[in-house]
């Protein structure tokens, strides 16, 4: 059980530490923040190339590199579209 | 996660993703925030790569090549007014990879020979529970939201019954994978014995937390979408720290709660924005009560206006503020309300935006459809500001909103009530931009429409602004 509680010490800490980082954000920013928190979900992508890299059976390949294309979707398309919404985001 | 230098390099990740979102938060750095968190994942990416033994780089290559592509070309073509579907289906995705991971570590621990260890079973099923439900649910989000799907709420009798025993059902399936005693016990019942359920019942988990994303989804109407995009937002986080606990991995929990708390911060925010609970959001499919909710329009005077007329309106007040809703992102008008602001503004008459933080389908819609048109976001004042100010405003111009402004919200008997709301009926004179006197969302009649000093300026957005900006221009 040793490992399980280190594990859930850092997902409760982690949890913690977003709300208080996130707490006061300006409603201007609501959808960057949602998108970029989007691609950040996308860190599913270590998994699956964990999994996919040491695949010695076909449907861990084919779940695995399912895995991949799905999250690098997410990853990719997540900062891309938060970064070009940002820099429409301007004061003048 | 032996490695030491993985883990280092995994550590200065995690501090980059938690500044990065801080820097999210303010709109001054933000665009160094996310390039901040992009560059936090790249690090986690490269050093898993170099830390892994990859058998098989070619398939590992080309998948991450389709899955860039596919993102890259979605975030660089996608029109700004479709935001809300892109970051919906991009959710999806992000689940239906924690599942896909979480799937094909079942497998794996199967192949073994060995069933895994209680901690390592329940994670998986988790994960995959998780997983599922957010890729199945956004999928329905997204048809909704990009009209596939009706955005009208879609209910069935014992809706509520049927969705908790599909969900008891899911879990007892998950604990008889879980634990071999559980299955022990459970398997005779389908005639099977414990070892023997693992695949049938794996697949049935899965199929069953799917129909249960499309379930939780469905009956949520159109105006609820942004607590429901904010809701599966956190649902994608929660799927990746779960599939951490499933593989060791330290940064996946890190990230995926991060992503969590984040989303249920927007949740609350838009709970409170339309005062009502998850709960209710979740299982009231509001606005379908029937006929106390149809109030016939239409059988109350109003005063309308032509496009001339309100931009004699608009060209003589001192001060404008203007209300934009759903109805200005579906006319798209943006650009054109844009082009009238300007006009005004040259002619000496403050401009302001009051932007309700429920208005339009995600959190702070309308802030990106005015970016786009190049709005300066120190114009955009929230609810509070924008409330304080009405008082003194010589002119509200509101276009395509409904609920958000409607006095209904302050009677205690009323649907919405409670609901804050933009007092614009303080203002002197209230123009009203909008295809018709139909009903918004919540199906009740708006009395700001019969107002002594509301006027109707009926039409099509887009084509009304066209001619509104032609017509300022000569006033």
């Amino acid at each position: 059980m040793g490992e399980l509680l280190i594990l859930l010490y850092i997902f409760v800490l982690a949890t913690l530490a977003g709300r208080e980082v996130i707490s006061k954000v300006p409603p201007t920013l609501h959808t960057p923040l949602m998108s970029g928190a989007n691609a950040i979900s996308g860190i599913a992508i270590i998994g699956a190339l964990v999994v996919t890299g040491s695949a010695d059976e076909l449907w861990v390949k084919v779940l695995g590199t399912a895995g991949i294309v799905m999250a690098t979707i997410n990853v990719v398309g997540g900062f891309m579209v938060t970064d070009r919404m940002l820099q429409m985001f301007r004061k003048r | 996660m032996e490695n030491t230098i993985t883990q280092i390099v995994y550590l200065i990740s995690a501090v980059l993703f938690v500044s990065g979102i801080k820097q999210l938060s303010s709109p001054a750095t933000a665009r160094k925030g996310n390039a901040r968190a992009s560059l936090a994942m790249l690090l986690a990416i490269v050093v898993t790569l170099l830390d892994n033994q990859i058998l098989d780089w070619t398939t590992v290559a080309a998948a991450v090549v389709a899955g860039a592509a596919i993102g890259g070309v979605l975030a660089r073509y996608i029109q700004m007014t479709a935001m809300p579907q892109l970051v919906a289906i991009f959710n999806g995705f992000g689940g239906g990879a924690s599942a896909a991971v979480a799937a094909a570590e079942f497998v794996r621990a199967g192949a073994g020979g060995q069933s895994p260890g209680v901690d390592v079973g329940v994670t998986i099923v988790l994960s995959t529970l998780i997983g599922a439900v957010t890729f199945s649910g956004s999928l329905i989000a997204f048809g909704k939201l990009q009209g596939i799907v009706t955005g009208k709420p879609v209910t069935f009798p014992l809706q509520k019954s049927f969705n908790a025993l599909l969900f008891l059902l899911t879990l007892l399936v998950g604990a008889s994978l879980a634990h071999a005693a559980v299955g022990d016990s459970v398997a005779p019942l389908v005639g099977m014995s414990g070892p023997e359920i693992s695949g049938p019942f794996f697949l049935a988990l899965v199929v069953a937390a799917l129909i249960l994303g499309v379930l939780l989804v469905i009956p949520i109407g159109g105006a609820d979408m942004p607590v429901v995009v904010s809701l599966l937002n956190s649902y994608s986080g929660i799927a990746a720290a779960t599939t951490g606990f499933v593989l060791n991995n330290y940064i996946l929990i890190i990230a995926g709660s991060l992503v969590g708390a984040a989303g249920l911060i927007l949740t609350q925010l838009m709970c409170k924005a339309m005062n009502r609970s998850l709960g209710n959001v979740a299982f009231g499919a509001f606005g379908t009560e029937g006929p106390t909710a149809k109030v016939k329009a239409g059988q109350r005077p109003v005063r309308d206006v032509d496009a001339e007329q309100a931009a004699m309106v608009l060209a003589y007040a001192g001060s404008v503020a203007v209300v934009p809703g759903y109805g200005l992102a579906v006319a798209q008008a943006q650009h054109e309300l844009k082009k009238v602001c300007d006009l005004l503004e040259d002619r000496g008459v403050t401009v302001r935006f009051g932007v309700h933080p429920v208005a339009g389908r995600m959190p702070g819609h309308m802030n990106v459809l005015l970016a786009e048109a190049d709005v300066s976001y120190d114009k955009l004042l929230d609810l509070d500001d924008i409330n304080a100010e009405f008082d003194t405003t010589d002119v509200v111009l509101i276009v395509g909103a409904n609920d958000v402004v409607n006095p209904a919200a302050r009677d205690p008997e009323s649907v919405i009530a409670g609901m804050p709301i933009l007092d614009v009926d303080k203002a002197r004179t209230v123009i009203v931009m909008k295809r018709s006197l139909s009903p918004g969302f919540a199906g009740i009649d708006n009395d700001l429409f019969y107002m002594d000093n509301t006027l109707m300026f009926f039409g099509d957005a887009k084509d009304q602004m066209t001619e509104l900006v032609r017509e300022v221009r000569e006033a």
